[in-house]
């Protein structure tokens, strides 16, 4: 048995030495606060790259979609077999390169198209309603559409090519403004969050000056006392981080059911064209986790960061 | 150890409260430092630790310049100074074994290697069962003890006492007083701020510093 054991076991079985409590009191009401400040902000922070995700993995499906379908366009001209120039395009799209289907789309069907906009029950017999033809690449030719843009200009000039660059050009302007609305929240809210961490810690500095003196006084380091400061702050921003991080996953949980549930229902699929199944995926989750990380981390380096540089300002 | 030069301080543009401090505390050596209420002895310990600046004057301690130092030599000067607050200053969270440790946790100790010292001066000052005791169901005069322990554990070159024994009662301040004797006589500098007269007159051989109206004299022990 060493010293030190027989030592503490000389003690009465209730007095077992209480040793290396944090130096900083943990228990405060600003404590307290700041958990609450830094669980909303978390909350919202991932709320956000959350909804940016989404919305991206969302843009991202939209592009493969469009970026693999084209579509031929046809203007009837009087005197000439609209039906069978439609079917001779059709067959020259079908045999070009890189195209894995070509579907012409019936006069009645393209007559449909217009439904939305005329009502129905309107004659279009008399109009010259453009027949379209929709050509579905393989995946690997979707961005060369020359092989067939070639076979087309030699068989039928009179067929016009639309790749759809400005939607996907739309699209993507659209898609980066979302993301980059989202980063500049995310900035906004670490900047309030760092504000909130700057007030708590000099809070806490003069909440606790006699205990800073004390140390001094007994020959602590400043790096010794910010450290303290430090490993309070970065319990406080664990807390609050975890609480956040843990009521976003539940919020994208309970939106992933309710969104799957609405997906039946009518307007759904409006919704779900938006915004996909409204469900993240491993790295959304993931992502939670990481923001979670560095939030708390963030919340320890900002108090270390003050307390040193107030403490050495005094004496 | 000590030394002060023509040594000054005022706060902002005020009079000064000490002034033409000139004195020195030599190695091993134990003194009195006393004077009437408010006669700065307080302002004077803080000087002495490094709390204070002067205004004017030079204070050198342990051989350097205290104008010339760094924080960082301003603390590894501090750990070789031992200090007892006439409040105490014990933090409230901390239990009485923790209070003590402090000077040792600062410095980085491992808590398995200093529990042992700690716990026999606990006992030594009479406060082996009120150690995981917090401060606030403390007595004042164990309170004291535990400030002394504190002050004690890191066995200082140079302790600096205000009102050590001021809570304590007649049998306890002799304890602790020998306690600063043995400490003395270890070879660490003592000064011990009073205005106990009856307690100086047991020490005939220290010195007596005595402040008044700003201004220190020192008093030199008679030779036997």
């Amino acid at each position: 048995m060493t010293d030190v054991q027989a030592l503490e076991s000389d003690l009465p079985a209730d007095s077992r030495l209480k040793r290396e409590m944090p130096l900083i009191p943990t228990d405060s009401v600003a404590g307290r606060a700041l958990v609450v400040v830094i669980a909303i902000m978390t909350f919202l922070a991932c709320l956000t790259a959350g909804g940016a995700l989404l919305v991206a993995d969302a843009s991202r499906g939209w592009r493969a979609d469009v970026s693999q379908e084209v579509t031929i366009q046809i203007k009837p001209r009087s005197g000439e077999d609209t039906d069978a120039i439609v079917a001779k395009v059709a067959e020259i799209a079908a045999h070009a390169n890189g195209v894995a289907e070509a579907h012409a789309l019936s006069k009645s069907e393209s007559e449909r198209m217009l439904e939305p906009w005329l009502g129905q029950g309107v004659d279009l017999s008399q109009l010259p309603i453009p027949r379209l033809i929709v050509v579905r690449l393989n995946a690997t030719s979707a961005s060369d559409l020359e092989p067939l843009r070639a076979a087309l200009a030699s068989g039928a000039p009179q067929a016009n090519l639309d790749d759809h660059r400005l939607w996907l050009s739309r699209l993507d302007t659209m898609a980066d403004v979302i993301v980059l609305f989202a980063g500049s929240l995310f900035l906004l809210m670490i900047v309030a969050m760092a504000t909130a961490i700057g007030f708590a810690t000099r809070g806490a500095m003069a909440g606790n000056r006699e205990i800073i003196e004390v140390l001094h006084f007994v020959g602590a380091s400043d790096s010794f006392i910010a450290k303290q400061f430090q490993s309070h702050f970065l319990r406080l921003g664990l807390r609050g981080a975890a609480i956040g991080g843990a009521s976003a996953i539940l919020f994208f949980m309970l939106a992933s059911l309710l969104s799957n549930w609405w997906s039946r229902s009518a307007g759904g699929e409006e919704i779900s064209a938006l915004f996909g199944a409204f469900t993240l995926n491993g790295i959304g989750y993931v992502s939670i986790f990481a923001i979670c990380a560095v939030i708390a981390a963030l919340t320890g380096f900002l108090s270390r960061t003050i307390a040193f540089s107030h403490l050495r300002t005094l004496l | 150890m000590l030394r002060f030069e023509n040594v000054g301080l005022r706060y902002g543009m005020g009079a000064e409260i000490v002034r033409d401090l000139n004195f020195n505390i030599a190695p091993q050596s134990f003194q009195f430092l006393t004077g009437p209420s408010g006669a700065g002895k307080t302002t004077l310990l803080r000087l002495m630790l490094l709390s204070l600046r002067p205004t004017r004057g030079v204070v050198k301690i342990f051989g350097e310049d205290a104008s010339k130092l760094d924080k960082d030599k301003i603390t590894s000067l501090r750990r070789r100074i031992g200090v007892v607050f006439q409040d105490f200053r014990l933090l409230e969270h901390l239990t009485t074994y923790e209070n003590v440790a402090l000077p040792l946790r600062v410095m980085g100790r491992d808590e398995a290697g200093y529990r042992s010292e700690v716990v026999e001066l606990l006992r030594w000052v009479g406060l082996g069962d009120r150690m995981n005791a917090l401060p606030a169901v403390l007595s004042g005069g164990e309170k004291q003890r535990a400030a002394i322990a504190r002050a004690l554990i890191v066995r200082p070159e140079l302790l600096l006492a205000d009102e050590p024994t001021g809570n304590v009662d007649p049998a306890m301040a002799w304890r602790l007083l020998r306690l600063f004797v043995e400490l003395h006589k270890s070879g660490t500098s003592v000064v011990i701020a009073t205005h106990d007269l009856a307690l100086m007159n047991q020490f005939d051989y220290a010195r007596r510093l005595v402040v008044g109206d700003g201004r220190l004299t020192v008093f030199e022990p008679e030779s036997p």
